[in-house]
Order: structure tokens, then sequence, then C-alpha cells
């Protein structure tokens, strides 16, 4: 026997997750299976469609009027327009508390770095940041968390020739907390309004930390602090915060581990499940049998081959980085199902000597036919139900396009919904 | 796009292992497992740190990057470097290594790490070493109260006695120590014909399911300290479910799965106990036996914990052999199908406030069971959320930790409060303590359940 499903989906990302989501809604028994929990937590929270475009012409007003003009092994290509706008509505409706849904035009956000950042969708509790925005801005840095230098953040803001004026400060956390104290940790004194100590006396964190901004605070109508303000109950610590301060109060999209990261990741698979889908995390999926069409795949479980069979199954397992692809010194793979992976012989074309060069394994991943069926270096279909989302493709650059989330996002939906349809 | 000068005229395009390069070896006579390339992988990203249930709540913890790969390397330098005492802090719920986007095997260098603290640095004279002792062979205290049942629940909570035992050896007084059963598992077991027993109640079975008389199947049941003394009824509901389904069960001879010890640093303790299951277990594998257990701790210590820590013979079949209860019906059987067409009447007819053990998210299992039972006519589920119980086997218990562990499990209290069941639902039994002790709700294991909608 196996584990059995309708469609299997390999991979807890934000491609897998929308994936198993559309397949789901669209009423087909599913299973998501990840190797680890999610790398959502990693993200940003912020979920961009297009910034710029490969030749780096931007940041583009409206990404849905980029698409048509994209090279045409480019994800959105496949899938088309219309695909990422159904694909973005069915985010909008699993998602609650996001923001931007409201217009098709790029919204522009302040980074952890000081940069504007082109974006489509954004957490509530960033909304009040938006550069758009013509209200004075004071960014609060913390003395332990060193990845957010506000002053500087600020500079960089004034320097990007932002409408409103801008200043950092940084205030120590109240309380006794370590110098290397965890984002959960800052978070759960503040979804609890656990006691801080304050000059020998016990004061609840939300209160606490008001008053320390309040002695900086010189009118400035929005407080932008680091991405630590609770997480389940980070409206409430933000509503706290701006009664106290009489300012609106927004969070500054972090690096990893990242609580709106976090956050999205929960909202995804609060949605999963009431999708009905079944899900499991902790062990890859290592081998498949079969050829032409995929008949089952082998999670390992400490030394134990587990098989799992579907009907359908979607790859979404990532690129480079998610380990969706791998390389060594004489090729570069997919390693579940050796899908091919088109790339330069020679390893010393792969990359570039600029940094920021335009590097060729920025586009590695698998091509596919228009149903996201990845394709041998003929062209021919290797497996006829196994379809590829988000980064496990290739033929585009989300990082220099600003692209992963919508990507991921797209193909997911659209591979989910493809593997529904074929699944009944 | 970055406006920063290129620091170095650094070729990438150039090979920099030139012909003067010569591979060294690093550790050469070694015979410890190789934690080196774990410690490599880790690219600091902090995700373990993310879900570390102590550094949330505790200022004087580090975590898990710190504990794990940074602790490790620090060691690898000349002088000396002592493991930071805040290894004993770490309660071993090993959500870390569900964590890492990298592999790194976080818990087996925490492990690792805390062993060799209570080996080398922990006084053997002081009282926590003793206290600690004393948890982790929980199935020697348990084995003796096992002989008076009635007598050892009495004194174990008698008042005056636990006051003392804080006291003195720093074991909380705010818990109640579980229920001794007045008959073990095992007990149980000879009584019902031990496998004699089961082969032919399977056989009739297989039989009757329109299977193979003589079909392979056939499982050797690791129950743990807990089934057999504190709750036979969680044997028991494995054996029937499994002989319901044509596996004749043995019960091999076996010893504690070593958890509480691992997580105090015991590992010479673990390691003799895990030598008589390894022993026994493969044996069994050998001749084609599957190892179940009904605790995904015992699973877990099984699977992982052992071929990581201990090199004995055998060892890694026994852990590519050994599976939870439910998790091999599903692998093996229709389980889906066979729950979705049964009801639920009786003792058992009632919502559960289900929690998934840490220790069950490593093995994948931590929807398990309610991913089984929303299908179930006559019982209803509801997963009261991710957060770690808290208790995490002995760690709840040391007087020094109540209130962190208490702390801990508050979101679950508040999702069991707010959850529509009034009965717990956990396979752990470590975590059944704390969800009792927290919401004074009476807890059940998802084989109980089972056994009740396939069999009774």
């Amino acid at each position: 026997m196996a584990i059995e499903s309708a469609v299997l989906v390999v991979g807890g990302g934000l491609a897998g997750l929308t994936s198993a989501l559309s397949a789901a809604r669209e009423g087909a028994d599913v299973r998501l299976v990840s190797y680890k929990q999610s790398t959502l937590r990693n993200a940003s929270g912020l979920v961009d469609i297009l910034g710029y475009t490969p030749d780096g012409d931007g940041p583009r007003t409206d990404p849905y009027e980029a698409i048509p003009e994209l090279p045409e092994e480019h994800p959105y290509r496949t899938v088309g327009v219309e695909a990422v706008r159904e694909a973005m509505a069915l985010f909008d409706d699993a998602v609650p508390d996001y923001r931007g849904s409201h217009t098709d035009r790029n919204a522009l956000l302040p980074t952890h770095g000081g940069t504007i950042k082109p974006t489509a969708r954004y957490p509530a509790g960033a909304s009040a940041g938006l550069a758009s925005d013509t209200r004075d801005v004071l960014l609060v840095g913390l003395e332990a968390m060193v990845d957010f230098d506000a002053e500087h953040a600020a500079a960089h803001l004034r320097a990007a020739g932002v409408p409103f004026d801008v200043r950092g400060v940084t205030i120590r956390f109240p309380g006794d907390l370590r110098a290397d104290a965890k984002i959960t940790r800052y978070a759960k004194l503040l979804d609890t309004d656990g006691e801080v100590a304050v000059r020998g006396r016990m004061r609840p964190a939300r209160e606490a930390l008001a008053e320390r901004v309040n002695t900086e605070l010189e009118g400035e109508a929005r407080v932008g602090f680091p991405a630590i303000l609770g997480d389940d109950r980070a409206a409430d610590v933000r509503t706290a915060l701006e009664e106290r301060l009489g300012a609106a109060v927004f969070e500054v999209p972090m690096g990893p581990p990242s609580l709106p990261g976090l956050r999205l990741e929960d909202a995804l698979f609060e949605a999963l499940d009431a999708a009905g889908a079944s899900i499991e995390t902790g062990n890859p999926v290592v081998d498949h049998d079969g050829e032409g069409r995929v008949e089952r795949v082998y999670v390992e479980k400490h030394g134990a081959r587990i098989p799992y069979a579907a009907d359908q199954y979607v790859l979404a397992t990532g690129g480079l980085v998610g380990k969706g692809v791998e390389s060594d010194r004489e090729r570069v793979y997919e390693p579940i199902f050796d899908c091919h992976v088109p790339h330069a012989e020679d390893r010393y074309d792969w990359f570039e000597a600029d940094a920021f060069g335009d590097h060729q394994f920025a586009g590695f991943g698998v091509r596919t036919d228009e149903g996201l069926r990845p394709t041998a270096a003929d062209g021919a279909v290797e497996f006829e139900n196994l379809r590829a989302a988000g980064s496990v493709l290739g033929g585009y650059d989300f990082a220099a396009e600003k692209s992963g989330s919508g990507v991921s996002i797209a193909t997911g939906y659209a591979a989910g919904r493809r593997a529904a349809e074929e699944a009944r | 796009m970055s406006d920063a000068e290129s620091p170095t005229d650094f070729d990438p395009t150039a090979p920099n292992t030139g012909e003067a390069f010569e591979p060294v070896d690093v550790f050469p006579d070694s015979t410890d497992f190789d934690l080196r390339p774990g410690a490599d992988s880790c690219y600091k990203c902090s995700t373990c740190d993310t879900n570390c249930p102590v550094a949330e709540v505790d200022d004087d913890f580090p975590g898990p990057k710190f504990q794990g790969p940074e602790q490790w390397r620090l060691k690898q330098q000349d002088g000396d470097h002592a493991i930071d005492d805040s290894v004993m802090d770490c309660s071993n719920c090993m959500r870390c290594d569900n964590a890492c986007p990298s592999g790194v095997p976080l818990s087996q260098m925490h492990n690792t790490a805390r062993g060799e603290y209570v080996a080398e640095q922990m006084s053997k004279t002081s009282v926590e070493y003793w206290r600690n002792r004393v948890l982790a062979n929980y199935r020697t205290s348990a084995f003796l109260a096992s002989k008076v049942p009635r007598l050892a629940n009495f004194a174990m909570n008698f008042g005056p006695a636990r006051w003392l035992l804080e006291k003195a050896m720093g074991v909380t007084a705010e818990r109640e120590f579980p229920e001794f059963a007045a008959e073990t598992f095992r007990e149980w077991w000879a009584g019902e014909g031990a496998a004699a027993g089961s082969r032919e109640r399977a056989r009739a079975s297989r039989e009757r399911r329109g299977e193979a008389p003589d079909a392979d199947k056939k499982v050797a049941y690791f129950h743990g300290c807990y089934s057999n003394y504190n709750t036979p009824e969680v044997g028991k509901a494995m054996v029937r479910t499994f002989e319901h389904f044509g596996y004749e069960v043995v019960v091999p001879e076996q010893r504690c799965s070593g958890t509480p010890m691992f997580a105090n640093g015991m590992l010479p303790d673990a390691r003799r106990h895990a030598e008589v299951n390894v022993s026994s277990m493969s044996d069994l594998v050998e001749q084609g036996y599957d190892a179940i257990a009904s605790c995904t701790s015992c699973s877990m210590a099984l699977r992982q914990e052992y071929p990581e820590l201990f090199d004995i013979d055998g060892i890694e079949d026994v852990s590519a052999h050994t599976f939870e209860a439910v998790e091999y019906l599903r692998i093996h059987e229709d389980l889906r199908g066979a729950v979705a067409e049964a009801d639920v009447e009786g003792e058992l007819a009632r919502e559960f406030a289900y929690h998934a053990p840490c220790h069950a998210r490593n093995q994948g299992l931590e929807r398990q069971a309610v991913e089984l039972f929303r299908d179930l006519d006559g019982a209803g589920i509801e997963d009261v959320g991710e957060s770690c119980s808290g208790i995490s086997g002995t760690y709840g218990w040391k007087a020094e930790k109540y209130e962190k562990s208490m702390e801990i499990g508050e979101e679950m209290f508040e999702h069991m409060e707010g959850a529509e069941g009034e009965t717990g639902m956990t396979e752990c039994p470590t975590c059944a303590m704390q969800m009792e002790h927290g919401s004074g709700y009476e807890i059940r294991h998802p084989l109980e359940l089972l056994a009740a909608a396939l069999v009774d």
C-alpha cells in the first residue's frame, strides 16, 4: 500500500501552498508534503508580482501591463495575465489582513535597509509605512537588534527623496532581554503584554515600550518599528501602541527570520486546513517510480522509504537555495524526478564576475509546456501527470525582477487547478 | 543595486585551489560522530531560534543556533572552551530539527553537547545531578512503584512527602504524579496468552478479512514505560487494533527508550537501555517484524536519536523499521477508508481537544490524528494549535523550570479552553500530564479512539 491522495504537492513554500489550496478549493483530495517547516518564515511578508523588467527597467507602476512584454520563457507568459489575476484573487481571498488588492498598481514600501520596494500586496501592519504617504515618519530601532539601523534607514529614505520628513532613533527595548533575544521573544512579550522590569518596577510591555518612544516623538504622525510587534495578536499590539503614541504605527519588513513571513505562513496553512487538505512536514521526498507517468514518490523517514501515491503531482520544491534545483561540478539537476534543467556545459559560464551581473544561475530551473509540465531537452513532456510551480521553474530572475511571490502564486494556482481538473 | 566598490581583485572565474592545495584531515583519529558537516551547513538564518519554545520565554537561554553549530565551532578552537551551562535549559523538544532549511542536525548537536557537559562538567555529588538522574530513570521508579501501585499512588502524592521532595531534590510539588495502574500492560498481555494468543486472534481476523491466513503481518510492540506502568489501556488499544487488521503482535523485552535520559544528558544510562532495545528489536526485524511504538517520543528515539548518538550493531535497521502505531496502519492498510465507514458510540463518543507533541513533528505526524478523525462519525477532534505543551518530559518537573514550563504551555491551555471538546487527546504521555495539569481535562490517546471506532 501507499499513502494515497488525488493530488500530491511536494513542497511547502508559497508555490506549494498555493497549488494545494487551489486544487483543494477545486474539490480535489489534496496532500501536501514538505521536507521541513515552510520557508515562508524567511520571507519578508511582502508579496510582489513584478517590480522591474528583466532589463532592469523600473520600478514598474503596473506589473500586469509589463507581463506581455516579458521574454517568452518567463513563467508569467506560460500561465498568462488572466491566470495571474485569478491567482492573486485566490491569495486575497485566502489571506486576511493584507492590503493592495484595490489597485493593479504597485505600492512602494520602505525596507529595513531604507530602500523603497515596489510590491503588489503587503501586510496590514505595514500599510501605514507607505512611501507615497506624505505624513512624517519616526523610525524606531532597538539597540540589540542590529539588523535594523533606524538612523541609517532614515538617511537612505531621505536620499531616495521620499515626500515626507523621516528621522531615526534607537532605543532600548524595555526589560532585561538578552542582547541576542529572538524576534519571537519580543513578539511573545507584546502578544501577552507580559511584564518587564523598568527601573525596578514591573510594567506591561506595550505600555513600557510606548513610553520610551513617546520621549523621542516630535509630532511625527507615523512611527515605524522593526517587524516584532506580536505574532498571534499583532493587530492588538499595534492598536495599543497607536493609542499611547497618538500616531499611526507600522512594521518595517525585516530579513529572515521574519514575523510577517511567519504570520503569512500561518494564514495560508489555516486556509489550506479549512479547504480540507492533508499536510505533513519533516521528511523529504527523495525519489519516484514511473516513466512517462509518475506512479508514486518516496518519502524518506529515518532510513525508511514510504510510498505516497497520487493521480496528479505538483513539484514545488524551490530553486537553488530551496534545494529543488541542485548543482555539482558537472551539472545542474532536479533531484526527485531528474527533470531536465537547461544549463551551459562549462560551469564557469554559470555566473558572472560582477556580483550583480547577469548570472545564468539566477534563471536555472525546469522548463515546461503551456500546462506547466516539465519538458525534456527535446521539448517533450517528461511526465504526463507532473506539474511544476514556483522557483523550481527556470527562465526568470526573481531577485532582479522582484517577481518571486507572484510567480509562485500564479504558477502554484495554475498547476494546482490543472492537477485538480485532471484528477477528476 | 549596490554602489559598493569591488573589495578585492579576486577573480571568481579562476580556480583558487591550485596545485599547492592539500586537503587537511581535520579530525584524524576521532571515533565520535562527525558533526562538522552539520555545523558547516548552518548559514545562520536563525529559523531554528524562532521555533524554540524556551527562548520565547526564558531570557537566559541563548537558543538552538548557539547550542548547536555555534558552540560546536567554539569547541574546535584551541584552548579550553567548556560547554555553556545553558545547554541544560534546552528541553529537547527537537523542534529546531524540523525548522532547519539546511539539514543541520541540531538535536544531535545538543544531545552530544549535553552529554559532554554532564559527563565532564557537572558535579556527580550535586543534588541537581541526582534529581535529574532519578527523573531520567523514570522506568526504575515506575518498576518499583508498579509492585505496590496503591501504596505508590498514595505516597507519591502525599503532601508532606512532596514538599520534602521539592525542598530537598528540586522536584516541583505543583504537579501530581501520574497514577500507576493496578495491572501493568505486560501482566495483562501475559494473561491474554501473549504472542501465541495474538497469533490466533490475528489469524482469525485475517480469515474474516478475506486475507491469506498465513499472510506475513507481524509487529513488535515497543510499549515504553508509560503504557506499561501507567496507561495500559493505550497498549491494549494498540494490540486490539493491530489484531483487528490481522497483525500478530509480539511484546519483546525492552527498557526505557532513552528519551528522558537524552534530555538530561545521561548518555551512558541511555546507551545501556538502548543496547537492550536494539538487541531485542533487531533480532525481530531480521525475522521480518516492524517495531511499533504508541508514544511518539519512543518512536522518535528509536528512529532518530539512536542512530545519531550510538553505534550499536543493528541500530540502523531498527531505526528504519520503527513506526508510530497509527502511521504504520496508514501506510499498510486503508485506514482512512475504515475510519470513514466507522462510527463511535459509548464512552468515547465525544469532542476532543487534540495537541500534537513536538516529537511527532519530525516524524511528520503532527496532523495525523486530526486528519484521520475528521472523517469519523460520532466523535469530533480539534487541533489546539502548534505551540509546545511546555512540559517536555522531565523539564517541567524541575522546580526551577516549572514556571517557564507553564508559561510555554499557556497558549495551549488557552486554545484548549476555547475548543469545543472537554477531553484532551495526544500521543505523548508527558504532554498529557501537562494538558491535564493546565486544563483539568481527562486526556486520551488516539489509539483508544481508533480501537473504539474499529474494534469495539
